[in-house]
């Protein structure tokens, strides 16, 4: 195997069901998704 | 796009709207690199085969094979979809759910180096009554709409000099959120000065973070962080400090310390806190100030402090691997429950869902924009009444600045802080370039961490 790839959110998926708002204001980086849906 | 770069003996590829990282071998590494530059596969195949003379016919199928289905399950190579989320941003409905309150525009340090002028926000001292701490909070309920999740800063100057008005404000608060299905989370940002016992119990159990002002050691802490009488703060505010974050226990709190042109050797100012004073949660942050300022950092300075960030995130992992870790709060990135697409098209909210409150009631998009007149946007009695520049504020996102559209850290800063950017350009719009640096040096430290830990998890499974 050339190329391992880590285990990351999908964005695709954040899009349809994220947005909620609920996660603190902010680095956006370290931000944690409140939205266990999403 | 991607982005690729080696560090610490690592290959590390971003796919940048898929936000997938890939970790490859040199094969692999120079392979994307072709592809990325508009080879066909084809042409990147006879290209690699004369760069890698070793590699077998098997290994460059298999590469260009691993590149292939990564590329088909949208984790390479991925296009730009989100442009879409920022144009969503603008037509929600605004609603605040976080209030910077500013309970007092004084101090009882006299930093030269602080943006807010001592506290005083180069206007007048003032505290804020327990009425007007009362309204901003009914402020934040009635504007928050169905979030639940609502947070309040004590925030200044120094919070503490008004310590009275924080009690009683989180007093009130509780006192309503059941009955509006609201969660508050308060968080106490102070120099340390008036740090008392009475006020680490009461921070212990209503607060949810607290953010500790020091820069590091003694001497550089000394140089800008005085009192009134220009007498270095350290000897005090260490000792309470201490205190307090041992009574914390597993409480969220960080140490919050500013570097300037006078300590770009900053990584020993954190091993300073963490080795000789015990604390664990630790962030240094690069000082912002007029170019002209004494203190402020050169581009010359770069090259040095690049090779500190790559010196502190090599220690970190040394630290991990020996069971006593500290965080930097720049690389705590969550790769698997970060931040969604808007969030990370929508940046901090100032302006729109975050403001600050002055002493008086008066409300701006943050506490770095307080007492700017162009930037008052209302008061906590009569409501906002700049319609339009929150709507400015709406549109401050990473689809907003021409020149983020080529920058691989996109969807990691969105777009950088307009606070930042309105001092260095002129423009809440522009780009503050010099933190743009920084912060893309930072992810790569950050996001090779990941990589490091990932490949530790995988030894230890190994033995086990």
């Amino acid at each position: 195997k050339h190329i391992i790839t880590l285990n990351t959110r999908d964005m695709k998926r954040s899009e349809e069901k994220g947005g909620c708002g609920e996660c603190q204001t902010s680095g956006i980086a370290n931000q944690q998704c409140e939205n266990k849906n999403a | 796009m991607i982005h690729q770069y080696k560090l610490n003996g690592y290959n590390i590829v971003l796919d940048v709207y898929s936000a997938s990282v890939h970790v490859t071998d040199d094969l692999a590494y120079d392979a994307i690199k072709l592809i990325d530059e508009g080879k066909s596969f084809e042409e990147a195949k006879k290209e690699l085969a004369k760069m890698h003379q070793d590699a077998t016919e098997e290994d460059l199928d298999d590469t260009f094979s691993d590149i292939q289905e990564l590329t088909d399950s949208g984790k390479l190579f991925t296009k730009d979809i989100y442009e879409k989320a920022a144009g969503y941003l603008k037509k929600q409905t605004t609603v605040v759910k976080a209030l910077c309150l500013l309970v007092a525009h004084t101090c009882n340090l006299n930093c030269s180096y602080c943006f807010a002028s001592q506290g005083k926000f180069k206007g007048d001292e003032g505290l804020m009554t327990f009425e007007t701490a009362k309204r901003a909070i009914d402020f934040l309920v009635e504007n928050s709409g169905n979030r639940r999740n609502l947070e309040v800063d004590f925030f200044g100057g120094e919070p503490l000099v008004n310590f009275d008005v924080c009690k009683k404000t989180v007093e009130y608060a509780r006192s309503i959120e059941k009955q509006h299905n609201k969660n508050f989370r308060f968080t106490l940002t102070t120099n340390g000065v008036n740090v008392t016992d009475e006020v680490i119990e009461w921070a212990n159990k209503e607060c949810y973070n607290v953010v500790l002002s020091l820069d590091g050691r003694k001497e550089v802490n000394d140089r800008f962080r005085v009192n009134r009488a220009g007498q270095g703060s350290y000897d005090r505010i260490v000792p309470n400090f201490q205190k307090f974050v041992e009574a914390r226990g597993d409480k969220n709190y960080y140490m919050r310390g500013t570097f300037s042109h006078f300590n770009t050797d900053f990584t020993k100012d954190i091993f300073h806190m963490a080795d000789d004073l015990g604390f664990t949660e630790l962030s240094m942050e690069p000082v912002v100030t007029e170019p002209s300022s004494p203190s402020a950092l050169t581009e010359e300075d770069l090259p040095v402090l690049y090779e500190q960030y790559e010196i502190l995130a090599k220690d970190m992992l040394r630290r991990e691997k020996d069971g006593k870790p500290i965080t930097f709060y720049h690389y705590m990135i969550d790769l698997e429950h970060g931040p969604c697409v808007y969030k990370r098209v929508s940046g901090c909210g100032s302006g729109t869902e975050y403001m600050a409150v002055t002493a008086w009631g008066d409300l701006y998009p943050c506490h770095q924009f307080v007492n700017d007149p162009e930037y008052k946007l209302g008061n906590v009695f009569d409501g906002v009444d700049r319609h339009d520049l929150v709507d400015t504020f709406k549109e401050c996102n990473v689809y907003s600045r021409p020149e983020c559209k080529e920058c691989w850290a996109r969807m990691y800063c969105a777009g950088g802080c307009s606070a930042n950017a309105l001092h260095a350009t002129g423009d809440i719009k522009g780009v503050y370039e010099y933190g743009c640096k920084l912060f893309r040096k930072r992810m790569e430290c950050a996001l090779m961490m990941k990589v490091a830990e990932a490949e530790m998890a995988q030894e230890q499974e190994n033995e086990a």
